[in-house]
């Protein structure tokens, strides 16, 4: 079928019900600056062939996470991906099905988002958790607003240990509903200042563990001090495969959990899609956003799933949904469910365990250079180094090496004064050649 | 008791008015689930939402017939939304007022007037 652009007539009837003379007078408010004149610089159509042979090309100036030492986290993760997982999210029975437009026909569907639901429910130590979110920051972005929701209060307070994108996105989504966010100053251990920055306004306290800069933190002093004064404590994980180790934000006094669910079944895939992990205590249900499958029996008594509280939802409240989220990332949210099942407990924490043995290694390797200072007390898989020069042209220096040093922290917060701040990270991918190539590229470029 | 087109009932006693939804209302929602109920002190205008009530079909606010300040919510109400099924005009009230305006629960309609509202939708 030929796409039929509008004829000149056409245009012509438009312009004179909306009252213009002409296309130009229509866009005379944008500015000059931002319009395009002229057209387009693109190279004419080209075959098939020649166009795979351009893409191909560019495509080779990427360089794919596994092609050479890697130690990037910050929020994503280079973890093992069975391709077990990826043979069953492609069979179209899950891949063409993956969103329940009719959901109680698509039984199975829903049993999978159940099954999901019920995986994060146990991993974060909450009770009730939803089919998933977009990604770990706007699931924190939407937590905020359900504080705001739940206590009727309009300021949430984020640590300084809290992941400056997600800081961004939850300010982002927070501002213009009107709830305001006070990001504290960014410190290794940037838990210690949160408890004297709540007050009897705050709706929300908002903290990281392990934070951005790898620490893990017992939080239970803070949830103590969160309720005393009428507020809720979010928190927030960005590697998903630290629930296998550490104690789950639940046990900790946590009111909502959001985490980032990518290291579990999903690749790293230029940032996205990912699926973020949504709990929370059972008594806020109802100011959850997003969707929740829940179990039931039919007519005849079978087991069964549905689709509940969809009142809450957009498709029926309009405006006045309790969230503007009304779907899930259910491919995502499908491979960390097939994962996690592949996985089990135990294997869970044997994987959780490895990543923290590689990070311990990275640790002993990289404290053992002399002018590397290793700043991260606690952790899981992930470190902060200072380093004796900014860290973003040491990770420029040893990428043209082949060694991608990890993420220096002015990418994620230039304005922090911690330019000289290099966070890395270990996973079960990453090799003991991997570790000795980092530390003799780290001690040439430290050294004086 | 007068009577709104929104089906929200409001009972002043003196300074004060107590609010629910109507026995249409009621009906016409089904099941009730949940019911969101206001913050004390909270102040509204006359055709702001007040309340939101849950049911297995539909999430509707409830909007407040007259302006006033939230001097009481019905705290019986979250253990047992049915109440609003069952006793729509008596026992389950949603919300007390401190009116701003005592005399404007007045232009509302009356039994009467509201009766035949409904025989006319």
């Amino acid at each position: 079928m030929r796409y039929l652009p509008l004829t000149d007539a056409d245009r012509a009837e438009m312009l004179a019900v909306v009252r213009a003379p002409s296309v130009e007078a229509l866009f005379e408010d944008v500015p000059a600056a931002t319009r395009l004149s002229g057209d387009l610089d693109l190279p004419p159509h080209q075959g098939e062939l020649e166009v795979e042979r351009a893409l191909a090309g560019l495509a080779a100036r990427n360089r794919a996470a596994g092609a050479g030492p890697f130690f990037c986290g910050a929020g994503a993760y280079r973890h093992h991906v069975p391709a077990s997982v990826d043979h069953i999210i492609q069979r179209s029975e899950f891949l063409t099905s993956y969103t329940p437009y009719q959901p109680e026909i698509a039984q199975g569907t829903l049993q999978v988002l159940f099954e999901f639901q019920t995986q994060v429910a146990a991993l974060t130590g909450l009770p009730v958790a939803n089919a998933s979110m977009y990604d770990g920051s706007t699931a924190c972005a939407e937590a905020v607003m359900m504080a705001a929701r739940v206590t009727r209060r309009r300021k949430a307070i984020l640590s300084g240990g809290l992941h400056p994108h997600y800081a961004e996105a939850a300010w982002t989504l927070a501002h213009s509903a009107g709830v305001v966010t006070r990001r504290l100053p960014a410190a290794v251990d940037a838990e210690r200042a949160v408890v004297e920055a709540i007050d009897t306004e705050t709706a929300c306290v908002v903290v990281q563990t392990p934070n951005v800069f790898g620490t893990a933190s017992e939080l239970g002093a803070i949830a103590e001090a969160a309720h005393a004064a009428g507020a809720l404590m979010v928190v927030v994980t960005t590697e998903a495969v630290s629930f296998g180790l550490l104690k789950p934000p639940g046990a900790m006094g946590a009111d909502i959990a959001v985490a980032e669910g990518q290291s579990i079944g999903n690749p790293l895939s230029f940032g996205g899609p990912y699926v973020g992990l949504f709990a929370a205590r059972e008594a806020f249900v109802r100011q959850m956003p997003g969707r929740l499958c829940g179990e039931t029996r039919d007519a005849e008594g079978r087991r069964g799933f549905v689709l509940t509280l969809s009142t809450r939802e957009q498709h029926i409240r309009r405006e006045k949904a309790t969230s503007n989220i009304c779907t899930n990332s259910g491919l995502c949210a499908l491979a960390f469910s097939i994962h996690m099942t592949l996985l089990g407990e135990t294997g869970l924490r044997r994987l959780a365990a490895l990543n923290h043995a590689r990070a311990r290694r990275l640790r002993d390797a990289l404290e053992a250079l002399p002018r590397v200072e290793v700043l991260t007390p606690r952790f899981f898989n992930e470190l902060a180094l200072r380093l004796p020069r900014p860290a973003a042209a040491v990770v420029e220096a040893l990428a043209a090496a082949g060694i991608v040093a990890g993420v220096p922290f002015s990418r994620l917060d230039p304005r922090a004064g911690l330019d000289d701040v290099l966070l890395v990270c270990a996973t079960e991918t990453t090799t003991d050649d991997d570790i000795a190539a980092l530390a003799r590229g780290l001690a040439a470029e430290t050294a004086p | 008791m007068r009577f709104s087109k929104d089906h929200e009932w409001v009972e002043p006693d003196g300074g004060e008015a107590a609010i629910g939804i109507t026995a249409y209302a009621a009906e016409q929602l089904g099941d009730v689930v949940f019911i969101e109920l206001p913050e004390l002190g909270r102040k509204v205008k006359a055709g702001e939402p007040l309340a939101v009530v849950e049911s297995v079909k539909a999430a509707s606010d409830v909007f407040s017939p007259v302006a006033g300040e939230v001097i009481a919510v019905n705290a019986s109400l979250p253990g047992s939304p049915e109440t609003v099924n069952a006793e729509p005009e008596r026992d389950g009230w949603l919300v007390k007022l401190k009116l701003a305006d005592p005399a404007e629960a007045d232009a509302l309609m009356d039994r009467h007037a509201y009766e035949a509202f409904l025989a006319a939708l």
